[in-house]
């Protein structure tokens, strides 16, 4: 056992580990605290339709040669608009609409990739890698977290008035539109910003596991939120550990924790019920 | 330049369309204070997108409503019909209660007042002892009372409801419309109801508007009872 602990801190020390740890822990955070609302919003899918939309933008990023954040952020912001005001108007089928833009995505990703030659930056976009970062990638992800804590924080209220009852959050004078697409647009460079640790294929999971996880035990709206980011924090520290000692891929290591997480909250659920009701 | 009105709320040659399509046509009727009413209309007669209307979640097509002055349309309480979201939705019973609290205060946190109100609102509506429960947890009729209490929270003097007993039981049912009318009758709240109950309609009611793409009837219970409209509608019920 100690032996185990020896080899993490030897990896600890390492500088692309550490990068890894800060970025993968901060947007599996972010991506839980939004997931909060756009699971209770009926909005997974937005998660998954921009993760694939940000793998067109880098791959096209990298055919044309720009640098991949300053290029794909400002796409995936426009696709994260487009797309909440499709799953909002049900006549076009919002779900179907999501899904033929988010595959359409992946398959212009995928022929810029053949276009450009197979390179390893790609697939590491797809599944994730834990040196494909650089300190710009570190220092924009504390800013992101920074700034998405600080909104939850002040905005708290209103968050949940938005996302319990639209209708009647509107009806008290809300403008929930500036809330939705803020959310929208977090979520967007949220997903661009973590997609290079964690894989174009799998950050969705972050936005959604968490949530769903912390609502098989928790009955309050504040309840599900604080225990979001920390079964968030915990997993993709766990995750990234797992990933060094095991040499195994960050991002699949991270969802597989998650999942565990799920599990375990699910059976403590299951009897926290039984309780009450016996 | 606003309009004024000697009435609570006043509707002026309203109309209102939903893509083109007009579902109602020049609507005239006014809400008093301490007025009991009731929309009464088949399905797709308008009264659902009325009432988004007067809380200015839909924009008049045509003509205007015009509150008095000292209340607006912030300061209706409403209680909209339950989604399905919420079937599922983590939030306790005091969260949901205070969320009606918000109003215009940018403030992050609950100020004692809007504490206390919703404390207030929940003992009244008798749910004071189930406020750390979970609303997904409770039964159809405790949710309907925490919404409701949350529509006190953001009522002036004004609450609208958009068939409040829709899927309740009977005994829920009538001891909702008994908290209703104790609210109109005691507080001298003024209660606007959409309502598929055409009997409740009739017992609680002061005044009916009678909707059918265009107002059919507008004025006092009693005199609606003996109106044509009254007559063909409860035939086809078979009343």
């Amino acid at each position: 056992m100690i032996e185990v602990f020896e080899t993490l801190a030897e990896y600890f020390s390492l500088k692309y580990v550490i990068s890894a740890l800060i970025v993968g822990v901060l947007i599996s955070v972010c991506s839980s605290l939004l997931g909060v609302s756009l699971v209770l919003k009926r909005c997974s899918m937005i998660g998954d339709g921009l993760s694939h939309v940000a793998f067109g933008a880098l791959a096209l990023a990298s055919v044309l040669g720009f640098a991949p954040l300053a290029f794909s952020v400002p796409i995936v912001v426009i696709a994260a608009v487009i797309l909440l005001r499709i799953s909002e108007n049900a006549k076009i089928g919002g779900d179907a609409a999501i899904a033929m833009i988010s595959s359409a995505s992946l398959a212009l990703g995928v022929i810029f990739v053949s276009l450009s030659g197979m390179n390893t930056d790609i697939t590491s976009y797809m599944f994730g890698s834990l040196v494909a970062l650089e300190r710009g990638d570190v220092i924009i992800s504390v800013i992101l977290s920074v700034f998405i804590l600080v909104f939850y924080l002040l905005f708290f209220k209103r968050i949940f008035a938005v996302t319990f009852d639209e209708n009647f959050a509107r009806a008290t004078g809300i403008s929930t539109e500036i809330y939705k697409t803020a959310i929208a647009i977090i979520t967007a460079i949220t997903i661009a910003v973590g997609m290079r640790v964690i894989g174009a294929m799998l950050i969705s999971a972050l936005v959604i596991f968490p949530a769903l996880t912390s609502m098989r035990i928790f009955g309050s709206f504040r309840g599900v939120a604080i225990s979001s980011v920390i079964v968030a924090g915990v997993c993709a520290f766990v995750g990234i550990s797992a990933s060094c000692l095991f040499s195994l891929p960050a991002g699949a290591s991270i969802v597989v924790s998650n999942m565990a997480a799920f599990c375990v909250f699910s059976v403590i659920g299951f009897f926290k019920r039984r309780l009450n009701k016996g | 330049m606003k309009n004024k009105t000697t009435h609570l709320i006043e509707c002026k040659n309203v109309s209102l369309s939903y893509d083109g399509n007009c579902v109602l046509e020049n609507a005239n009727f006014y809400v008093d204070r301490g007025d009991y009413l009731c929309i009464v209309g088949e399905n797709g007669s308008g009264k659902s997108t009325l009432v988004k209307a007067l809380l200015s979640l839909k924009k008049v097509s045509q003509g205007e409503i015009i509150f008095a002055s000292d209340v607006g349309c912030k300061k209706i309480g409403y209680l909209p019909q339950r989604t399905n979201v919420q079937k599922d939705f983590p939030a306790t019973v005091r969260e949901v209660v205070l969320s009606g609290c918000l109003g215009t205060s940018l403030s992050p946190i609950w100020s004692l007042s809007d504490k206390l109100k919703a404390d207030r609102n929940m003992e009244r509506l008798g749910i004071g002892d189930i406020a750390g429960r979970c609303f997904r947890d409770l039964s159809g009729g405790q949710q309907q009372r925490a919404l409701l209490a949350r529509a006190l929270c953001a009522a002036g003097s004004i609450l609208l409801l958009d068939e409040p007993t829709a899927g309740l039981d009977p005994i829920v049912t009538k001891e909702m419309y008994r908290i209703l009318e104790e609210l109109n009758r005691e507080e001298g709240m003024t209660i606007i109801m959409v309502s598929h109950d055409f009997d409740a309609a009739m017992r609680y009611a002061t005044k009916i508007l009678h909707l059918e793409r265009s107002v059919k009837f507008f004025g006092a219970r009693d005199e609606y009872m003996e109106s044509d409209v009254f007559g063909r509608w409860g035939n086809d019920r078979g009343l």
